[in-house]
């Protein structure tokens, strides 16, 4: 699993207004990279695009090229559902399934594309869940509701519920920002552990947990408001953090940023 | 100055600020509106525990009899004790749940293009405001329509039929708008971590939206149906009464339970008839309650579907 | 395979990477075309059906109008048997209007009360039994109603017509009833008042449980009571909901029929009419109701489908108001469906370090 993925020239609107302007980058796999930038900088509405989970929204739309190992996501002929199937995504509150238990929440994405076998289900629900860090926590309790664990336990239950999939890149649109301290400690834990087998994005607001978790970084900004978010520069979160090329980039870090 | 330190020291400013309550005023109107609020429901339930009383006391004699639940009228006059209910709840249900088959599914589909498909579209919001004519519509227009297509335009014969068409169109809107309330509130993260995984919009709606709102659809449709139950206008205009059992919707004429009451409702003078009106009354309550407290049952199984 | 169409990454990463094409089509579901085809299908049916029972009623109507001997919109007198025809609908309008007009003021102040009773004053364990207690009289069939309130609500309520008539009788609405009935239109009022009771509650209490949380605390975060923290929270927020569940309530008391054709005593030919409050008298249902034995030709059946017709009118444009009144309102009044926008986030936690 995991793929790389090259962006050249998108643009993304709602409707009349731009809200991303061409931005180009390349994500490598097994890696983790992180956006950062102001809030309405455009780094959540850019993610999105990279499973075109952006559609969901009425009025919005892309131009430019999103490749997926040489696989343009955006061609004619391509399916936005099962763009999602390859490129998945976590999302800044935990959203486990209220209907269902913590099994089913893992199992949802298989069973509900039509896997019955349960004795395969059983076993990529414990696979994903060990992924996730949570099987401990969880493995006496698998048919209770996943809403009834703790909030950092629910958002690692979604990790898990995302990787059950087998997707090539997993999206984390602020995974942690919902989440207190030790929680948000778990899933960075995770995040590292994930990339050994997956290509992670992450969006974050929180500076120390991009230098944490992240190979590569990518600050977003804005030029006035009422711009569009560009993407400013992008490179090894190391380098990003301690020598950035661009200005813009070094206020945002040091917190001179207006 | 050979005071200790501790001694010395205030323990606090001197100033007491003052924590015990409002002032007059304000605490007399707070007061006044909890009573008159307390008031209120007070005086919404005086008419309520009053007819259940009245129907209970005088209806439940003829219930304790088995007659009741498995003889219809028939040959039965007004002056004359015996005979059961069982055409006329026949009747009821058997109209009843034809309304439901027709009604529920137009209601949740209908419910679900204007959450997920028709959501901010012109058309949707013409539709929503025809739903809100349709819950508008009294039951005896409802009736009159039906009275206009099935016999006036077609022909057709007063039946039992006729009759779950009318409920049609007034369970249809209950049922399709709780719905819709009930797909609202289901929040948009989970559809999004549906489709995230790869699953299709129809069955993220099925297999994610629906069961998370399940309970409430649910409730929503025994409500209509209880609605429904207790109507009486469609049944006098579109059906006749029959005293014998006829459990066949497209011939004849039909007892159900409400023209079983307004049969007899003249003749309370009668012991007989006004038993029998008394115990009507309490075994349409009953029926209505039942899928009452059903809906609540459903309702509490269905939050948590594992499996 | 990327052998097969040769465009294998070049730089292909040593832990060999899958380089085999995604299954990433095809475009377009059959069950997603079909499911949203039979969703959009019901929806427009909702929209035929309305169409249908005008189109249906009018058609029916339309010929015995033309036969109508008298103002069909100004006459009070109802014999659509006769040769020629004659009817009109202002008597009936009239009581139709007034019972539920007053039934509406009497049930929706007392519907607020409980509303609030149940969202913010009943303990917390005793609000949901509450709640479904006044739930159970929406579960009452109007036939019911109907019984109880002519055999033993009237009675009581003759005293109470008695001081009123004797009171304000110089009023015309208030005038002592020529027959001493029981069954006058304010007591139908009353029972349509009962009637709608829990339409109007259940709907209140709803959105009154709805007022943000954001705004109660912050009223009482300004040290209100909590009869303040309601006039400054909650009552402004549900104010447009009410509006619109007053609007359903009176829906319902116009097209009452059964309740009020069985309280409500039907005024002898020769008695005068009377706008008293506290005679007898007719609504558009109950005399479709009482009358459905003489649909036997088209003149009659027409005309009491037209009589049919101006009630689906009237509870049409009721509805079309609330709508509207809703619509105007602010926020609250219907709960907004949030348009989401990705870049809105909800927090703000970290957006600044």
């Amino acid at each position: 699993m995991a793929k790389r993925i090259e962006v050249s020239g998108l643009n993304v609107y709602y409707g009349d207004f731009k809200a991303v302007e061409d931005v180009s980058m390349t994500i490598e796999p097994r890696s983790v990279t992180a956006f950062i930038g102001p809030s309405g900088c455009g780094k959540s509405t850019y993610l999105r695009t990279l499973n075109r989970m952006h559609e969901v929204i009425p009025g919005a739309r892309v131009e430019g090229k999103v490749m997926l190992d040489q696989q343009d996501l955006y061609a004619s002929g391509v399916d936005p559902v099962a763009v999602r199937r390859v490129v998945g995504m976590v999302f800044q509150r935990p959203n486990p399934f209220p209907t269902m238990s913590i099994f089913d929440n893992v199992a949802s994405g298989l069973k509900l594309n039509g896997v019955k076998d349960r004795k395969k289900l059983t076993e990529v629900v414990e696979r994903s869940l060990h992924g996730a860090n949570l099987w401990n926590e969880v493995k006496d309790r698998l048919d209770k509701p996943g809403a009834g664990l703790s909030g950092g336990q629910q958002q690692r239950l979604c990790i898990a519920r995302a990787i059950a999939v087998e997707p090539e890149v997993i999206l984390m649109d602020e995974p942690c920002s919902a989440l207190d301290p030790i929680s948000t400690l778990a899933i960075e834990d995770l995040i590292e552990k994930l990339k050994d087998r997956f290509t992670v994005v992450i969006v974050t607001h929180n500076m120390q947990q991009a230098a944490r978790v992240s190979d590569q970084t990518a600050f977003f900004n804005l030029a006035a408001t009422g711009k569009p978010g560009r993407l400013i520069e992008m490179g090894p979160t190391k380098q990003i953090f301690s020598n950035p090329n661009e200005k813009a980039t070094e206020d945002y870090i040091t917190g001179r940023f207006g | 100055m050979t005071t200790t330190l501790a001694a010395n020291r205030p323990a606090y400013d001197g100033k007491t600020l003052d924590l015990t309550g409002k002032s007059g005023a304000r605490a007399f109107r707070n007061t006044l509106a909890s009573v008159l609020i307390t008031l209120c429901f007070l005086i919404a339930l005086i008419p309520l525990v009053w007819i259940l009383w009245t129907v209970i006391s005088k209806g439940y004699g003829l219930l304790l009899d088995g007659g009741w639940w498995s003889e219809s009228q028939r040959g039965v006059t007004v002056r004359r004790e015996g005979g059961g209910a069982y055409h006329a709840i026949m009747g009821t249900l058997i109209m009843a749940l034809i309304t439901a088959v027709i009604a529920v599914p137009i209601a949740i589909l209908g419910a679900i293009y204007l959450v997920e498909y028709g959501r901010g579209t012109k058309a949707a919001r013409v539709v929503s405001f025809m739903i809100d004519i349709l819950t508008g519509v009294p039951s005896i227009v409802a009736a009159l329509f039906v009275y206009a297509v099935w016999i006036t335009v077609f022909g057709f014969n007063r039946v039992g039929f006729a009759v779950s068409l009318s409920l049609v169109l007034l369970m249809l809107p209950v049922v399709l708008r709780s719905t819709e309330e009930m797909l609202k509130l289901v929040p948009d993260e989970l559809r999004e971590a549906s489709y995230a995984l790869g699953v299709p919009k129809w069955k993220t709606i099925l297999k994610v939206v629906v069961p998370t709102a399940f309970g409430g659809i649910i409730t929503g449709v025994m409500l209509g149906l209880a609605r429904v139950m207790g109507e009486t206008a469609p049944l006098l205009i579109l059906v006749g009464y029959s005293k014998n059992i006829n459990l066949n919707p497209f011939e004849g004429f039909m007892g159900a339970l409400p023209t079983m009451i307004n049969q007899d409702r003249t003749e309370l003078a009668l012991q007989p008839a006004a038993d029998r009106v008394w115990a009507a009354a309490l075994t349409l309550i009953l029926l209505v309650l039942l899928l009452n407290i059903l809906a609540r049952l459903v309702a509490r199984f269905s939050k948590v579907n594992s499996k | 395979m990327s052998s097969t169409d040769g465009t294998a990454p070049p730089t292909a990463p040593p832990d060999g990477p899958r380089d085999e094409k995604l299954e990433l089509g095809p475009v377009g579901h059959l069950g997603d075309r079909l499911f949203a085809g039979m969703a959009r299908g019901s929806g427009v049916l909702v929209v035929a059906i309305v169409a249908f029972v005008g189109i249906f009623l009018l058609a029916l109507a339309i010929p015995a109008l033309a036969n109508n001997e008298s103002s069909f919109l100004f006459s009070r007198i109802w014999e659509p048997g006769a040769n020629p025809p004659q009817f009109g609908i202002a008597a009936l309008f009239y009581t139709t209007v007034i019972s539920s007009i007053i039934a509406m003021a009497i049930a929706v102040p007392i519907a607020v009360g409980v509303a609030l009773f149940t969202t913010y004053y009943a303990p917390k364990r005793l609000a949901a039994p509450v709640a479904h207690a006044i739930d159970l009289l929406a579960a009452v069939p109007s036939i019911i109603y109907g019984l109880w309130g002519i055999l033993f609500f009237a009675p009581i309520l003759r005293p109470v017509i008695d001081g009123l008539g004797s009171a304000l009788g110089w009023i015309p609405l208030f005038q002592k009833s020529v027959t001493d009935n029981v069954g006058v239109v304010f007591t139908a009022s009353v029972v349509l008042a009962i009637m709608i009771l829990p339409v109007v509650t259940a709907i209140s209490r709803e959105i009154f449980a709805q007022t943000p949380v954001a705004h109660r605390e912050g009223a009482l975060a300004l040290g209100s009571t909590r009869w303040e923290m309601i006039r400054m929270a909650v009552l402004p927020y549900g104010r447009s909901g009410v509006v619109s569940a007053s609007m359903l309530g009176l829906g319902r008391a116009l097209g009452e029929t059964v309740a009020v054709l069985i309280i409500l005593s039907v005024p002898n030919g020769n008695d005068p009419w009377t706008s008293s409050i506290f005679a007898g008298g007719e609504t558009f249902a109950s005399k479709i109701a009482n009358n459905a034995a003489e649909f036997d030709s088209p003149d009659k059946t027409g005309a009491y489908i037209a009589a049919g017709l101006v009630l689906f009118v009237v509870t049409f444009l009721v509805n079309s108001a609330a709508r509207l009144i809703v619509a105007r309102s602010g926020p609250g009044g219907k709960r907004p469906r949030r348009i989401k926008r990705i870049g809105d986030k909800p927090q703000s936690e970290g957006a600044t370090l």
